[in-house]
């Protein structure tokens, strides 16, 4: 499932993951890590939400 | 309006823009605004971002009170929007600058905004520091603060905060400073700055409070782009952002409506007196006269929003959907709230209206009320009443 940023609206996508920041693709929203956050607005995991 | 020599060697160098009352296309200024520049001389000479392109006359001309603006080394551009880099082409042509540093986000955002990849930037993240001669420059990203370009600039020697759009006010004036303008009128200012613009990031500035307070930042004034610099109440506006930012509700509540045939009006009165009577503060706004950049400061506190509406073409009247797409947008938190309006035959707008409160996260606590035409003595007895559920509500969530 893709996650959005309840603070800036960037959506995660697992099937892109978010190798800049050492996510794979194909990681799923609950296998991000812990400490990861938004690429875009800095927001931690606590801030986002499950698409839809 | 000429250079102000804020710290030795370092110079407010701006422009008041005096005229100015619609702010970016959404929200009012009634007191007009400044852009603030700052210059600081030292063996490198530095400037702290810029002015709108209409304004760059207005910054030469202070630059060149103090300084040949040629003799400039590096630009700092703290954040990207327009009216603090549309100066840019001009200022980059005149200045020649060595560098232009900004953040990783900002670089990408500079070169879609004036198309010049061949700029000197330098591009800077969190933590990284600068030389000026005796002083260095330390720079903290404040992503979405309120752009995702934003960032701080620290210089520690001066104990000096240039914080991009954090703590601004919209503010014309001959004054540069907190201490010389009337205190209250400021803070409303600041209350208002942020309830427009930096509300929706309200769980950023709470993280950004703690990581500025864990990186130990000694801090004697705060220099925002626009309005007065922060110098003697720096611990009061940094306790109201940490107050407006948790968003802990007042018992305080916000009407606000619009009217065809003044039914829907005599409703939002009768409903205000109705939570008046338990005890809650309560600010009503017909939305004909109070513009929706007017309404939010109030609703930043509130408990309760009650919207109201006749309606019209089998729906809302179009004010009522001009102000709550943008109270929507600005994400305010843990409120809860009720839709009222009188109707002639088909009557939608209050379940609309309800609806669209849920869908901005407002929990509902009384089901539409509508009556029909025009309200009897009964009608607005019962109007009365449900302001007063409403308010038992406010009183029973808001310790004293």
């Amino acid at each position: 499932m893709r996650y959005v940023c309840s603070i800036c609206g960037y959506v995660y996508d697992p099937s892109e993951g978010d190798p800049d920041s050492g996510v794979a693709a194909g990681t799923s929203f609950d296998d991000v890590p812990a400490d990861w956050a938004c690429p875009v607005c800095g927001a931690s995991k606590d801030n986002f939400e499950p698409e839809g | 309006m000429l250079p102000v020599e804020i710290k030795k060697d370092i110079f407010w160098v701006g422009s008041v823009d005096w005229n100015l009352r619609d702010f970016h296309g959404y929200s009012l200024a009634r007191r007009g605004t400044t852009y603030n520049a700052y210059l600081v001389k030292d063996e490198k000479i530095a400037l702290f971002d810029l002015v709108p392109a209409n304004h760059v006359d207005e910054l030469l001309r202070c630059l060149k009170a103090t300084i040949d603006p040629e003799q400039i080394d590096y630009l700092i551009v703290n954040h990207v929007e327009p009216d603090h880099s549309g100066a840019l082409p001009k200022i980059m042509d005149i200045v020649k600058p060595e560098k232009v540093f900004c953040s990783p986000i900002a670089k990408q955002a500079l070169i879609s905004h004036y198309h010049r990849e061949d700029w000197p930037y330098e591009v800077v993240a969190t933590g990284d520091s600068i030389s000026l001669g005796k002083r260095t420059v330390t720079f903290l990203e404040t992503k979405m603060l309120h752009w995702p370009d934003s960032m701080f600039s620290f210089i520690p020697e001066d104990k000096l905060l240039i914080s991009s759009d954090a703590f601004g006010q919209n503010l014309a004036s001959s004054e540069r400073f907190d201490d010389q303008v009337d205190k209250s009128l400021l803070f409303d200012l600041a209350a208002s700055y942020y309830a427009n613009i930096i509300l929706p990031f309200s769980p950023l500035v709470q993280k950004l409070l703690a990581k500025v307070g864990e990186v130990g930042w000694d801090i004697d004034m705060i220099a925002p782009d626009h309005g007065l610099i922060w110098r003697t109440q720096l611990p009061e506006i940094l306790a109201k952002y940490g107050e407006w930012s948790a968003q802990k509700p007042q018992r305080k509540a916000v009407v606000f409506y619009d009217t065809m045939w003044k039914s829907t009006e005599r409703m939002a009165r009768a409903i205000a007196d109705g939570m008046m009577a338990e005890g809650v503060s309560v600010q009503v706004f017909s939305l004909k006269t109070a513009h929706h950049s007017d309404v939010m400061p109030f609703i930043m506190d509130a408990q309760a929003v009650v919207a109201g509406s006749p309606t019209h073409n089998n729906g809302m009247l179009p004010l009522l959907a001009d102000m709550l797409t943008y109270m929507k947008g600005l994400k305010p938190q843990g409120k809860i709230g009720a839709a009222f309006g009188s109707y002639g035959w088909s009557g939608e707008a209050p379940k609309q209206i309800s609806e669209f409160l849920q869908s901005a996260k407002v929990e509902i606590v009384a089901d539409p009320l509508r009556l029909k035409n025009v309200p009897t003595d009964q009608d607005l007895a019962a109007c009365q009443e449900f302001g007063s559920k409403i308010g038992r509500e406010v009183i029973a969530r808001v310790p004293e």
